[in-house]
């Protein structure tokens, strides 16, 4: 059925129809139309789900972790000094393998107060050993929200579903719900493999010196390294079951392209239609989105980028003292490849639009190598 | 001898505390008055510690560790993981430390309370930050030497009261207890369980270490905190006070004081101002159980004593 839907109310569906049975969140700016509809939800009955007004964001993720470890499969949602306020227990979801998802609307990062998109709040969680997906579109959010749960828990680790505050937060678009039926036969019932059990007692999470912490560790980058396999084998099974088909990475038009955009969210989508309109005045653009950042596509970055002209890596986000966050990643995966030039260019921190006509923009000084590596496309000076 | 204290034993020896440890003693009274349909979770405090190494735990209930501000957040995520799976009737608590509950975890705590889930919150009270190294807390006395309140700079703001705090919740029940009368604590804690909703304990947990005594005198230390009324024990059921262990007979707080480390830097005039304050809360705690106070005379008298020659940092209203 389609219904035209915000991308709030896509990870409020998304909850639903995944069967969340524990939510436990706090309301902020752009994300509190998820908790408004997943209360409506609960309240109406057509969600079996309790839902937990925690006081805070902190407790929110506590909660949701504590729900895990009983058994049950469950979800929160949040944004940026939200994100930031949970980033203790991000670690300790992720340490915990329990296989909790989590929806970020990108919001900037205060000072000064902002409610605008960009990505700084979620990938100054790169490190906690969660899984990343950035949504392109709010089919995209609704369906990496079901798509995250199938995979969390065959990998015992968390994932973080994330969506530009507004771009796709506030604006409706029409969402294909798939049917309830459909959905539990893709995704059943969560059985945990370890949870608390009063007759099978254990302790969780107990003191660990340096002879058994160091192989958790590895442990868990071992169940990345797995994860995949599990990644590109639940989106072929979803391909199969509702029609629609997602990568770790999206190319578009990008086999041919002398010049190729690397992009994120919603800037995929603007990216798109720039390499269309390129491709008009005969400029061979393309264009390869990064769908999951954790784990990071590395054999799919280096197998697009392959013999292109030049690349251009459009970063909303900023690592200061070093530079655009996933121009970093995307140079690393590149390293050991032949030489290609890869410039880095800087666009729409705390929302400002990034529209066809600047990444028609930045297409033309990557084509005729210019940057200053990175370039800060637009800044006012 | 015949108590009323369950024989089973859900807390295994080999456990990492300290001798003597109030803390301990506290863990095997709780968990002998809830049995084993019990979960836990455990901030980081001393039990993070006592619990044992990984692979080896002491607990026979499973439990599960959380970061230092959340033992209230994770229970209520805990019960209500359970609850949607049919399993609502397995009693989950929260053990923390008074570190965790009065400083850093009030926040949960108050969110778990306000929200009424079904969750036991006790918090063992050895009045400081003794897992790391004896730094003071809120919940931490006054006078106490801790190595962030080393003489002259010893404690000076009063203890936390976290009762009083959770009355202003209208909590439906909520109690004091102490490591050397686990009759009255085990009572408390069984009564705790019988209620649908939130419940919050605290225990007076003697710390040798942190309190400079010797382990052997643990218990006797514990007693006197009641008996010099530094303790009282009651409990709150629904806003009413009573209480639980009723001191006749008048004990100077400096026996209690005088018997541990942590106090020994006081003068005379010190201890006539924690005295004084002393009789004050067993007054206030009279004036709210509705019961009369029989030590008013004892808190007029070192109400007049302390304005004569009150320390400088005792402020007295004139």
């Amino acid at each position: 059925m389609k219904k035209v839907i915000t991308g709030n109310h896509a990870v409020s569906y998304a909850a639903k129809i995944a069967r969340a049975e524990v939510v436990a969140a706090y309301p902020i700016t752009p994300q509190t139309q998820v908790v408004e509809k997943i209360s409506s939800f609960c309240a109406d009955g057509e969600m079996e789900a309790i839902f937990i007004k925690v006081e805070s964001e902190h407790s929110a993720c506590a909660a949701t972790i504590g729900a895990s470890a009983a058994g049950a499969r469950a979800f929160t949602a949040t944004s940026s000094q939200g994100l930031a306020l949970m980033h203790e227990m991000l670690h300790w979801a992720a340490n915990a393998r329990v296989p909790i998802v989590i929806a970020n609307i990108n919001r900037a990062m205060g000072p000064p107060w902002t409610i605008w998109t960009d990505q700084n709040d979620s990938l100054s969680q790169r490190d906690t050993g969660w899984m990343q997906i950035y949504c392109e579109g709010n089919q995209d959010v609704l369906d990496s929200v079901i798509q995250a749960f199938k995979i969390s828990e065959q990998v015992s680790i968390p994932s973080m579903v994330v969506l530009d505050a507004f771009f796709l937060s506030h604006t409706s678009e029409p969402v294909d719900l798939p049917e309830q039926k459909l959905v539990d036969k893709f995704l059943p019932r969560y059985e945990a493999k370890w949870k608390l059990d009063i007759g099978n007692p254990h302790t969780f999470g107990g003191l660990t010196g340096p002879d058994r912490y160091y192989e958790l560790r590895y442990n868990l980058q071992k169940d990345f390294i797995r994860s995949v396999k599990v990644i590109d084998k639940v989106q072929a099974e979803f391909k199969e079951m509702f029609g629609r088909e997602y990568g770790r990475v999206e190319p578009f038009m990008a086999d041919d392209a002398e010049v190729l955009l690397v992009v994120s969210g919603t800037i995929a989508s603007t990216a798109k239609q720039a390499v269309l309109d390129a491709r008009k005045a005969g400029f061979k653009l393309g264009s390869l989105k990064i769908r999951f950042f954790r784990p990071f596509p590395q054999d799919l970055v280096q197998k697009h980028l392959a013999g292109k002209k030049s690349v251009a890596v459009i970063d909303r986000n900023y690592s200061f003292g070093s530079e655009g966050i996933f121009y970093s990643e995307v140079k690393g995966a590149m390293f050991d490849q032949p030489h290609i030039p890869i410039y880095s260019y800087i666009a729409g921190l705390g929302g400002r639009d990034v529209a066809v006509k600047d990444i028609l923009g930045i297409a033309e000084l990557a084509k005729a190598g210019k940057c200053d590596n990175p370039t800060w496309w637009g800044v006012k000076l | 001898m015949k108590t009323t204290i369950p024989k089973e034993e859900l807390v295994s020896s080999g456990h990492l505390a300290c001798q003597g440890c109030g803390a301990t003693l506290a863990m095997r009274y709780t968990l002998k008055a809830l049995g084993p349909n019990t979960i836990y979770t455990i901030p980081a405090c001393c039990w993070s510690v006592i619990d044992g190494p990984f692979p080896y735990t002491s607990l026979a209930v499973p439990l599960y560790h959380t970061a230092f501000e959340t033992a209230a957040s994770m229970a209520s995520g805990i019960k209500a993981g359970l609850t949607i799976r049919g399993k609502g009737d397995i009693n989950v608590v929260a053990w923390a430390g008074d570190g965790g509950t009065a400083d850093i975890g009030i926040q949960a705590l108050s969110g778990m309370v306000e929200r009424g889930d079904n969750v036991l919150y006790v918090c063992y009270d050895n009045e400081a930050y003794m897992n790391t190294g004896i730094q003071r807390s809120s919940s931490t006395p006054v006078g106490a030497w801790t190595t962030t309140t080393p003489p002259p700079h010893f404690k000076k703001e009063l203890k936390k009261d976290l009762v009083a705090i959770m009355v202003a919740h209208r909590i439906p029940y909520t109690a004091t207890g102490c490591i050397a009368y686990p009759e009255d604590w085990i009572k408390k804690v069984e009564k705790a369980i019988s209620i649908v909703g939130p419940k919050f304990l605290q225990i007076l947990a003697t710390c040798p270490p942190g309190w400079k005594i010797s382990s052997e005198i643990s218990i006797e230390v514990a007693r006197l905190a009641i008996s010099t009324r530094k303790w009282p024990l009651y409990e709150v059921t629904d806003g009413k006070y009573k209480f639980t262990r009723m001191i006749k007979k008048f004990q100077p707080v400096s026996d209690y004081l005088k018997v541990q480390g942590r106090f020994r830097h006081l003068t005379e005039e010190e201890i006539d101002v924690i005295q004084l304050q002393a009789e004050e809360n067993w007054a206030e705690l009279c004036a709210k159980a509705g019961i009369e106070n029989e030590f008013a005379a004892q808190l007029a008298e070192y109400t007049e004593k302390v304005k004569a020659h009150h320390p400088q940092w005792f402020k007295v209203e004139e």
